[in-house]
């Protein structure tokens, strides 16, 4: 069994707004370990973006930890303040974004762009981090090396300047990569490239990979662990499998649904879930799903469920499954 | 690039031809000439000087030979001051003002810029609230009036600084400060709003997750990309310290070009003020066209076509 | 993550029945939707500083164009034994005419070197730099207006030679050709009013006034130009424009319903932040002589004619200093309030 990386216990994120308190995120913990790849997947909204950005720190202003423990690589991360924080950004965790286009400084070349990551957290002189960037474009299969690093981003594609900020998130080896939507923003054809691309280098460089996304294909080929995340609730989690094959969550079920399937030869119609998010603002009593969820009880309006464990490394808040157990249960006089 | 510069020369110099004509135009439009102002000259002496300056031939003769002078980079000689040409009276007016000016440029871009800077970084802060305040009031008062205040406050009450010319350090401060006011409190508006917006910038966000100091997020990676308005904003500010020279050489009886502008069209000087529009106008032109290149090499996306 | 498999609550069989409909749509709560229009006005109208100052503005337009009827002086008027009287100082003559039992109204501001009333003429400033403002950005918004409205929505080549002319006039100095017009207008302008009939009424409006009028409507329109026709450019090609045409709507329709409603907020906004710089430009050139013909007054003219006496009255200064510092700040915050309420892309 491999080490512990990331402990994230109970964190609840919230930010302060004029309107009032939004609770982005409420009450999640998952844990990651070394090597693993785990996929964070909901809709916009949900609060994926947000537990990623907690984990480094870079909630935007008015966002706060407000409770719950950060634990990653033996730093507590919620109590660091932002100068221990910078040392860990960039070099021991690093972060892609959802659109390279604006991600890069216009002003400034690639070279420039990654040799500032490399001098930050490394005693290379200039020259040597501007070896170390050529290495690095040609690692993220960049060609002709030499020449894109006196580029500015705008002479580059959508996909070459992805590749670039992952170029620039792995500059310092870090052992927690996190990727917030990277392909979300690119064409089909360059979304698979790039994906390819950081399985080879997870593999090379043996770091985690926290994979935020709403697209279940991605998850799919990329993931192990599978957290579903619905209006800032964690509603199930488990290994691919268990989600892909054994869903147990309405929500999961439902986005299960709306995706097409190679296989399926009976040519059956993709089901969108009906309704939208709730407004995060005045989030309901019960479980924030229920509005929209076809098997919706009297009890899920009023109480938000707890946790059921379905197997070892499977859990799901519903009230179904609660009342599965509650009939099991009573049946079996326990 | 080349093709850009060529480009823009040549817009310039098409602008500049225009200015003229249209110069010349309404000079010859005006009913009296120049010399009727004077104390009813004989009709000789009306034909002598007429003859003098080539009022007597045709306007299209007229036109041609001014153009043709100008390109040589004559402009005739002042009607008004006689026997000095209106080239150096424009180069000896220019010199003062040009100082003022400069120095007035100087002081609202550095001072306007970290002003701008500050209030961004403190946002909603009482600072950035005091800030904001000042350079609102700030670009809603016109040059005369701090001109003016300032010259009851220092002159009149306090007796500190004197009033009129340019002889010592002690008369620059109020010309100068006058003629700062405004474009500094108009600079920390353009340079805050730039600021608030770079900061939201995803590249920001990016250079956050690089863990870089704050002082190089701010000097490396916001500031270059927000000052980039304030850059454009330098041509207009050029236009405006021409403008702001009329009013403050006037009310600190400074010997510069404005002044000579303005007493040129009330005495009616027709070269004087043909010369003086003309070099104004270049002037304005040139240097747009140098901030347009300038704004070329600090922001790479501009494609200069 | 903690495993909680036994059940806290006391729970019913009641509560696993199915939720009805209705049940599930208390919950969805759906905001209010409104018109942009609505919106704005109800942001506008929250928005304390810009109220503020359209009260002080309204408050200003009383004071300039109702007041002086109203007022017991005119602005020409010299009252001989008055001059240079200090606010709410009585000459002699005055004293003995209330000796008399005669009602004086008092001078607030005082009288100036030629025995006129400052308060009344200061009211008569006023009144011009409004009037400058205002009907300047008027004629600005609808020349502008219309010359980007058609380089925009044409395109193509008669685009690039409107908007050549446009890069031309906008790389003159303008205050330079300003003063050109101003002074080579005024003459011809004098001739029509007094030897053509039927142009009379330029003298009941003054000259220097029609001058400003004139070179401003021929010259700082290209701004506005600019900025309707980059909108309409923008505009034109947003999606939503383009599903309108696809599913058949007409151009007037499209026009009224896709291209004005999103144009408005930026003409609103550039018209009233434009009114503040016509009469920055209108002060400037009175305050350097060729503005406004006297006698009427202009807040530019009467700061220039105070710094003549600073040294003895420099309080004269200080009225119309402060008047047009304070219309101008007015306007400006009404502006800046109007952009915060009505740009459809300072929209959260």
């Amino acid at each position: 069994m491999s080490k512990v990386l990331l402990d994230m216990k109970n964190v609840r994120v919230s930010f302060f707004t004029p309107a009032g308190e939004v609770k982005a995120v409420n009450d999640i913990s998952f844990q990651l370990k070394e090597g693993d790849v785990l996929g964070i997947v909901g809709e916009s909204g949900s609060g994926k973006s947000v537990t990623a950005y907690s984990i480094m720190g870079l909630l935007a202003t008015g966002g706060r930890v407000v409770g719950g423990t950060i634990d990653f690589n033996g730093h507590r991360i919620n109590e660091m303040t932002e100068k221990e924080l910078r040392k860990i950004r960039g070099n021991e965790v690093s972060i892609i974004f959802q659109d390279p286009m604006t991600s890069l400084n216009p002003v400034y070349t690639i070279g420039n762009q990654i040799c500032e990551v490399i001098i930050q957290h490394t005693d290379k002189t200039r020259k040597e981090a501007m070896e170390r960037a050529e290495e690095l474009l040609s690692l993220v299969g960049i060609n002709e090396p030499k020449k894109r690093l006196k580029q500015y981003p705008h002479e580059l594609s959508g996909g070459m300047r992805q590749r670039v900020m992952i170029a620039i998130a792995l500059a310092c080896e870090p052992k927690l990569l996190i990727a917030d939507e990277p392909t979300t923003a690119l064409d089909v054809t360059i979304q698979a490239q790039i994906l390819e691309l950081m399985n080879d280098l997870k593999e090379k460089i043996g770091m985690s990979i926290i994979m935020i996304t709403h697209d279940l294909g991605v998850v799919a080929s990329m993931c192990q662990k599978i957290v579903v995340m619905y209006a800032g609730k964690i509603v199930e989690y488990g290994s691919v499998d268990d989600i892909f094959y054994n869903p147990q969550h309405e929500y999961t079920k439902g986005l299960l649904r709306s995706i097409p399937k190679l296989d399926d030869k009976e040519h059956k119609k993709l089901v969108p879930i009906e309704g939208s998010p709730v407004d995060m603002l005045n989030p309901p009593a019960g479980c924030p799903f229920a509005p929209r969820c076809e098997s919706c009880m009297k009890i899920c309006l009023r109480e938000m469920p707890e946790y059921t464990a379905i197997s070892d490394d499977h859990y799901s808040a519903c009230w179904l499954l609660q009342k599965k157990e509650f009939e099991g249960g009573s049946g079996k006089n326990e | 690039m080349a093709q850009y510069l060529v480009k823009r020369v040549l817009l310039a110099i098409v602008t500049i031809w225009l200015v003229a004509t249209l110069t010349f135009s309404l000079m010859h439009l005006v009913p009296g000439g120049p010399f009727l102002a004077e104390k009813s000259p004989s009709a000789a002496t009306l034909q002598a000087l007429e003859e003098k300056y080539g009022l007597d031939k045709p306007v299209i003769v007229q036109y041609k030979n001014y153009i043709v002078n100008l390109i040589q980079g004559d402009m005739g000689e002042s009607i008004k001051q006689r026997g000095r040409t209106v080239s150096d009276l424009i180069f000896t007016g220019f010199k003062v003002s040009a100082r003022v000016g400069g120095i007035a440029i100087l002081v609202a871009v550095s001072i306007g810029i970290p002003l701008g800077c500050i209030a961004a970084l403190n946002r909603g802060k009482w600072l950035d609230n005091v800030i904001v305040l000042i350079s609102t009031c700030g670009v809603a008062v016109p040059g005369f009036v701090v001109g003016t205040v300032l010259m009851i406050i220092f002159s009149v009450k306090l007796n500190l600084l004197p009033t009129y010319g340019l002889s010592s350090w002690k008369h620059y401060i109020m010309p100068v400060m006058s003629l700062a006011f405004y474009p500094t409190a108009y600079i920390s508006r353009l340079m805050r709003s730039s600021m608030l917006e770079v900061m939201g910038q995803d590249y920001m966000r990016t250079a956050r997750s690089k863990g870089l100091p704050q002082w190089k997020m701010l000097f490396k990676h916001a500031l270059r990309n927000a000052v980039l308005p304030v850059i454009t904003y330098l041509g207009p500010l050029l236009a405006y310290t021409l403008t702001g020279s009329f009013v403050v050489e006037k009310i600190f009886t400074i010997p510069g070009l404005g002044n000579a502008f303005i007493s040129s069209i009330t005495g009616r000087d027709y070269t004087m003020i043909m010369g003086t529009t003309i070099f104004l106008a270049s002037l304005v032109i040139l240097m747009n066209l140098i901030v347009d290149i300038a704004y070329k090499v600090i922001d790479p996306r501009i494609k200069l076509k | 993550m903690e495993k909680k498999n036994k059940l806290s609550l006391q729970l019913d069989v009641s509560d696993f029945l199915p939720a009805d409909e209705s049940e599930k749509q208390s919950l969805v709560v759906m905001r209010e939707s409104v018109s942009f229009w609505r919106d704005g006005v109800r942001r506008f109208k929250k928005n304390k500083i810009a109220m503020t100052s359209l009260i002080v503005i309204i408050f200003i337009m009383f004071f300039a164009f109702v007041m002086p009827g109203i007022y017991p002086y005119s602005y020409e008027q010299q009252i001989r034994g008055s001059e240079n009287l200090a606010p709410m100082e009585y000459s002699e003559k005055e004293l003995a005419l209330i000796e008399a039992g005669e009602d004086v109204f008092p001078h607030i501001l005082g009288t100036d070197s030629l025995g006129r009333d400052t308060m009344v003429r200061l009211m008569y400033g006023s009144r011009i730099s409004l009037l400058v403002g205002i009907v300047a950005s008027v004629l600005v918004l609808i020349i502008g207006s219309l010359y980007g409205t058609i380089a925009g929505y044409f395109g193509g080549r008669v685009d690039m030679i409107m908007m050549r002319i446009v890069d031309i006039i906008y790389t003159v100095p303008d205050i330079l050709i300003i003063i050109l017009l101003m002074v080579t207008l005024k003459y011809p302008l004098q001739s029509l009013a007094a030897n053509v009939p039927g142009f009379a009424w330029i003298d009941t409006i003054g000259v220097g006034l029609i001058c400003i009028f004139i070179v401003f409507s021929l010259l700082y329109w290209v701004g506005m130009a600019r900025i309707v026709r980059s909108q309409i450019l923008t505009v034109k090609e947003m999606e939503y424009v383009t599903a309108a045409k696809a599913l058949g709507s007409s151009h007037p329709k499209i026009i009224r319903k896709h291209l004005l409603p999103n144009v408005m907020g930026t003409l609103i906004v550039t018209t009233t932040l434009q009114i503040p710089s016509a009469m920055f430009t209108e002060s400037f050139l009175s305050f350097i002589g060729i503005g406004v013909s006297a006698p009427m007054p202009s807040l530019g003219s009467m700061t220039a004619l105070a710094i003549d006496g600073v040294y003895s009255y420099p309080y004269r200064l200080l009225a119309p200093a402060l008047m047009i510092s304070l219309i101008i700040f007015s306007f400006n915050l009404l502006g800046d309030g109007l952009r915060d309420a009505f740009d459809p892309k300072l929209k959260d």
